[in-house]
């Protein structure tokens, strides 16, 4: 569950996705962004069925296709071969962005570049770019029920992405719930980042030398748990 | 009736002047109308716009061909940044030079902004790029509480189209993802022009109720030729 990076060892992309996607309940319409939380999409909890909405319009898919599945007109938002499930659907992209903007979707997970301990985050243009990728992200961060977002705790130069407040242009305001990263799991409350749980052999104290703000840590905290 | 099959690709876009905007159907692929696209660079039309989803990635026959030399002279996306920093685009390398003009919005905002068009609303209300610099400049207003940004239709001199079926009225059925921006840019353009996977069918053929885009909102239908003349779906890698 853990990859050697830099001294210590910290979560690797899998356990992180792992992890956010355990927040996932019954019966939730969820869409995962580009890149890490796609591979949430493998890690439902047992038990539980979780709708799978992409911006395409394709409603309940299932697993990444294989090569002898894989069909040639059906892909996700990331643009991955996808399988559907029993009760799938497909609209058009309009219909994809209704279903957003009025509020169907419980949980909408993306990647991000910074996260401010007030709900804002950036996760569409890096600095010294003209250009930005903005896809449907916008639309998701405003109008889901709830923004998970899966990143690496810091840049790879080691500068925190937890922040006191964004530097990169905001993807939308005060929208962010719970930030899954290779060191933690945090939420945010009225009083910004509270570290929940940790991944193991870390302290709060470590953590908070990769963090820009102020950590409140939970009364409770627990090493990452799977 | 006059029919709307057209021989060949070439064909359908040889009237397409310099300067005509034209929306492009298709996302990462399906859906994606590559054989109009690699007959209007043969065609030589130039100085574009173009509007779709992203602005050309990495496949070949997508809308990097006309980018790369040159055609367009705008682009009105949800991408003016690569998806992955490390996969660079024709688009995005003139972009970053500022040669090549674009304007950037949600990709929600897009889909609703062509659907607009096509069913004659002049603009909407819409949270999406509320508080970020997208919204900066445009008319904000608040309803229950909520502030929202407004946004115009968007129609275009053209639509590029890819279907599954067709028969020859222009009605027409898409499979699986292909459907995405297609439908809606079908009934925002003044010609809409359609690459048809399946050989066109006889009217009559397909069940009314299964069609997604009547064929009153298309003008020109083409049958995709077998390869190496026609250019099917191309994998990426699995």
């Amino acid at each position: 569950m853990v990859t050697a990076k830099s001294h210590k060892p910290v979560l690797d992309r899998e356990t992180m996705a792992l992890r956010c996607a355990k927040e996932f309940q019954n019966d939730w319409i969820v869409n995962l962004g580009v890149g890490m939380p796609t591979l949430c999409s493998n890690f439902v909890p047992e038990g539980r069925t979780v709708i799978f909405h992409s911006e395409n319009g394709v409603i309940g898919y299932g697993p990444i296709a294989t090569k002898e599945n894989l069909d040639l007109h059906l892909v996700n938002a990331g643009g991955q071969y996808v399988t559907l499930l029993p009760f799938a659907s497909i609209v058009h992209h309009a219909d994809a962005f209704g279903i957003i903007r009025s509020g169907r979707i419980d949980a909408c997970v993306l990647g991000a570049y910074e996260v401010a301990e007030n709900g804002d985050f950036a996760n569409w243009k890096v600095a010294g770019k003209r250009g930005g990728g903005i896809g449907g992200a916008m639309d998701l961060a405003i109008c889901a029920q709830r923004i998970f977002i899966i990143m690496e705790h810091t840049t790879r130069d080691g500068k925190p992405r937890l922040l006191r407040q964004c530097t990169l242009p905001v993807t939308a305001k005060g929208v962010v719930k719970m930030v899954f990263t290779d060191l933690g799991v945090f939420e945010i409350g009225s009083h910004g980042f509270v570290l929940k749980e940790i991944a193991p052999g870390w302290t709060p104290e470590e953590v908070q030398l990769l963090t820009e703000t102020k950590l409140t840590v939970h009364p409770n905290l627990a090493e990452v748990t799977l | 009736m006059q029919s709307k099959l057209y021989d060949s690709m070439d064909a359908a876009v040889t009237d397409i002047q310099d300067g005509a905007s034209i929306m492009f159907g298709g996302f990462g692929g399906p859906g994606s109308p590559y054989n109009l696209i690699t007959a209007l660079h043969r065609q030589g039309a130039k100085n574009l716009i173009g509007i779709s989803n992203g602005a050309g990635g990495q496949r070949p026959h997508d809308l990097s061909i006309l980018i790369a030399s040159r055609r367009v002279r705008r682009m009105l996306c949800a991408f003016t940044a690569p998806t992955h920093t490390s996969r660079p685009s024709a688009f995005s390398d003139l972009y970053e030079k500022g040669e090549i003009e674009a304007e950037l919005m949600p990709q929600g905002t897009l889909a609703e902004r062509i659907r607009s068009a096509g069913t004659g609303i002049p603009a909407f209300f819409t949270p999406a790029s509320v508080d970020t610099e997208l919204a900066e400049g445009k008319e904000h207003r608040v309803f229950n509480g909520r502030t929202y940004v407004l946004e115009e239709a968007l129609s275009a001199d053209y639509a590029f189209v890819r279907a599954w079926k067709a028969d020859k009225f222009g009605n027409l059925i898409f499979r699986r993802s292909q459907r995405n921006f297609n439908p809606l840019m079908a009934m925002a353009a003044r010609c809409t022009i359609v690459e048809v996977e399946e050989p066109i069918l006889e009217v009559g053929s397909l069940d009314p109720d299964q069609i997604h885009t009547p064929g009153i909102f298309v003008h020109r239908i083409v049958h995709i030729p077998p390869p190496p003349e026609g250019i099917l779906d191309t994998p990426r890698d699995v």
